[in-house]
């Protein structure tokens, strides 16, 4: 099983903070899965200019087809201007219309305070399931308080990131077996 | 139609159209040879020929996978092996070439051919090809269509007098060879949405519809689409042949059609498009109603005549060797055609004369 953590900003600490202990817990407890973690700080990618994903290079063309061979991802993203990123945005729009199907996708939000809540909601979960992905419903919502020196200091924000690990796990377990069971019947 | 070949009275044309893609087996893992593959190209245009097929067509794809770039000089190899099976490309990107170069060549292969060819004119799915062969991807709209309407603008004159900003002028330009019967067919390639199928009758040009999988009355917005933009600009619908292409491969039964081929789409979409072909919407392309023609020879049958009444078009061509099918399968195929499915094609959609019935 291949999973992905994608951290979608450019700048900041708090997402990667956020991204890094949750892949802790993944490999802690998933000693035998592909994990990768990608920070889109460490990567040089150009904007989507509508072409085939196979045909991107380098960073862009690397970044676009791990994603696209994963089975699921954890996208951690800050809130800027009332929204997601451009930076994450643009990862989206480099990929094709299906891109998530058959993934199962979950969402860390880190934000200054709680007056964005509900921006995974109203904006990341529309694109999300525009391209098929399979949602984990709740997501983490970490504040600006909630973190000291890059590490997470509030122990409700590390037991719920332990329940979206557990609760991504099990739906990428039961989807898969759901898909093996019907592929099975149609005899081809 | 007579200007484009096309005779409603013989019935619906059946035809062949390969990318040239060049893939392993997926079972085996094995790739052919790119001689192995062209020859074997070449081979099934002349097999399909004696089957009684009407066409046959090549395109060009400039990316991995694929081996046919220089479509039209395999295009002449065919026509020297064939004596009366019409060709085309499937299709030429226009947009990346010189319209008076493509019509040497075309025109070349028409005399080759004794009068037996056609040009399908496409935009490309991919970008590979305007970097590849210089040229800029944000003029990707543009180019096609300044160089498709030189194209049709040297298939009427013979002497071409023209500007425009992708290519030279020409000046009293004598464009030569000229082909067997004086002009070719020449037809816009068409992807799904219907905004390409209205470009395509707003120039009252004939329309090459392909079509991957899905109901056939999505396809049908298309179609109309294209004949009313036709209509509307002063050109007559019923004059302009419709082509439509996709997906065929017939065994004995359906889910032996299905087994023989699934793998083989499906690992060839990935390498080639990167996604597979989801084994829900394939499993659901064995409906009568859906435009995918993988089945028996009697699903073949039912799905051809029912896409027929419901689009009415002049040509089907099928492709059937996408992904690394193999040539004997392709061979079994081409009898499969010419003994259970073309008779039965041909006499349910010829054009009754009085007195027939």
């Amino acid at each position: 099983m291949k999973i992905v953590g994608l951290s979608g900003s450019i700048v900041g600490s708090k997402t990667r903070t956020a991204m890094e202990h949750t892949i802790k817990i993944l490999a802690e407890k998933n000693p035998d899965m592909e994990i990768t973690l990608i920070d889109l700080a460490d990567y040089d990618i150009q904007f989507s200019d509508g072409r085939n994903y196979l045909e991107y290079e380098g960073d862009t063309g690397f970044v676009s087809k791990v994603l696209m061979e994963a089975d699921a991802i954890i996208i951690g993203t800050p809130v800027f201007q009332a929204s997601i990123p451009a930076t994450l945005k643009n990862i989206f729009d480099l990929l094709p219309e299906r891109a998530f199907m058959d993934k199962v996708v979950g969402i860390i939000i880190t934000a200054g305070s709680a007056k964005h809540y509900l921006v995974a909601e109203q904006q990341l979960k529309p694109i999300l399931s525009y391209m098929k992905a399979n949602l984990v419903q709740s997501y983490v919502f970490i504040e600006d308080q909630d973190f000291y020196r890059k590490e997470i200091t509030n122990d409700d924000v590390l037991f719920r990131l332990e329940r979206l690990v557990d609760d991504l796990i099990l739906l990428v377990k039961t989807y898969q077996s759901m898909q093996e069971t019907r592929e099975a019947e149609y005899g081809f | 139609m007579e200007a484009y070949r096309v005779n409603p009275k013989n019935g619906l044309e059946f035809g062949l159209y390969t990318l040239g893609d060049h893939i392993a087996n997926p079972h085996t893992g094995e790739r052919i040879s790119a001689r192995q593959r062209i020859n074997e190209i070449i081979e099934l245009a002349s097999l399909a020929e004696q089957a009684g097929i009407d066409f046959f067509s090549v395109g060009e794809s400039h990316q991995e996978y694929f081996t046919t770039q220089a479509h039209t000089v395999v295009l002449s190899a065919i026509a020297q092996a064939t004596k009366k099976i019409k060709l085309a490309s499937s299709s030429t990107i226009i947009s990346t070439l010189d319209p008076v170069r493509v019509y040497e060549d075309f025109a070349t292969i028409d005399l080759i051919s004794n009068g037996r060819t056609e040009i399908v004119a496409g935009r490309a799915s991919r970008v590979g090809v305007f970097e590849l062969l210089g040229y800029d991807l944000r003029d990707y709209e543009e180019l096609f269509e300044e160089k498709f309407e030189l194209l049709l603008k040297i298939n009427e004159e013979e002497v071409v007098n023209w500007s425009g900003e992708y290519r030279a002028p020409l000046k009293n330009a004598k464009i030569l060879p000229r082909p067997v019967n004086g002009s070719l067919p020449i037809w816009r390639a068409v992807g799904g949405p219907p905004s390409s199928a209205i470009k395509a009758g707003y120039r009252g040009v004939p329309m090459f519809l392909a079509m991957l999988g899905g109901p056939a009355n999505s396809f049908k917005h298309s179609i109309d689409a294209y004949r009313e933009a036709a209509r509307l600009n002063g050109h007559q619908p019923d004059e302009l042949p419709i082509a439509t292409a996709g997906f065929f491969y017939a065994a004995e039964t359906t889910q032996q059609a299905q087994r023989e081929t699934y793998d083989f789409i499906n690992e060839g979409m990935k390498l080639t498009n990167g996604r597979g072909f989801p084994k829900q919407h394939f499993a659901q392309g064995a409906h009568p109603h859906d435009v995918m023609n993988i089945g028996s020879p009697e699903l073949i049958i039912e799905k051809i005549l029912y896409q027929h009444e419901v689009f009415g078009h002049q040509r089907y061509i099928a492709q059937m060797d996408f992904g690394g099918i193999t040539f004997d399968n392709l061979k079994r195929n081409i009898d499969l055609i010419g003994e259970k499915i073309l008779p039965v094609i041909k006499k349910y959609t010829r054009e009754k004369s009085e007195g027939q019935s």
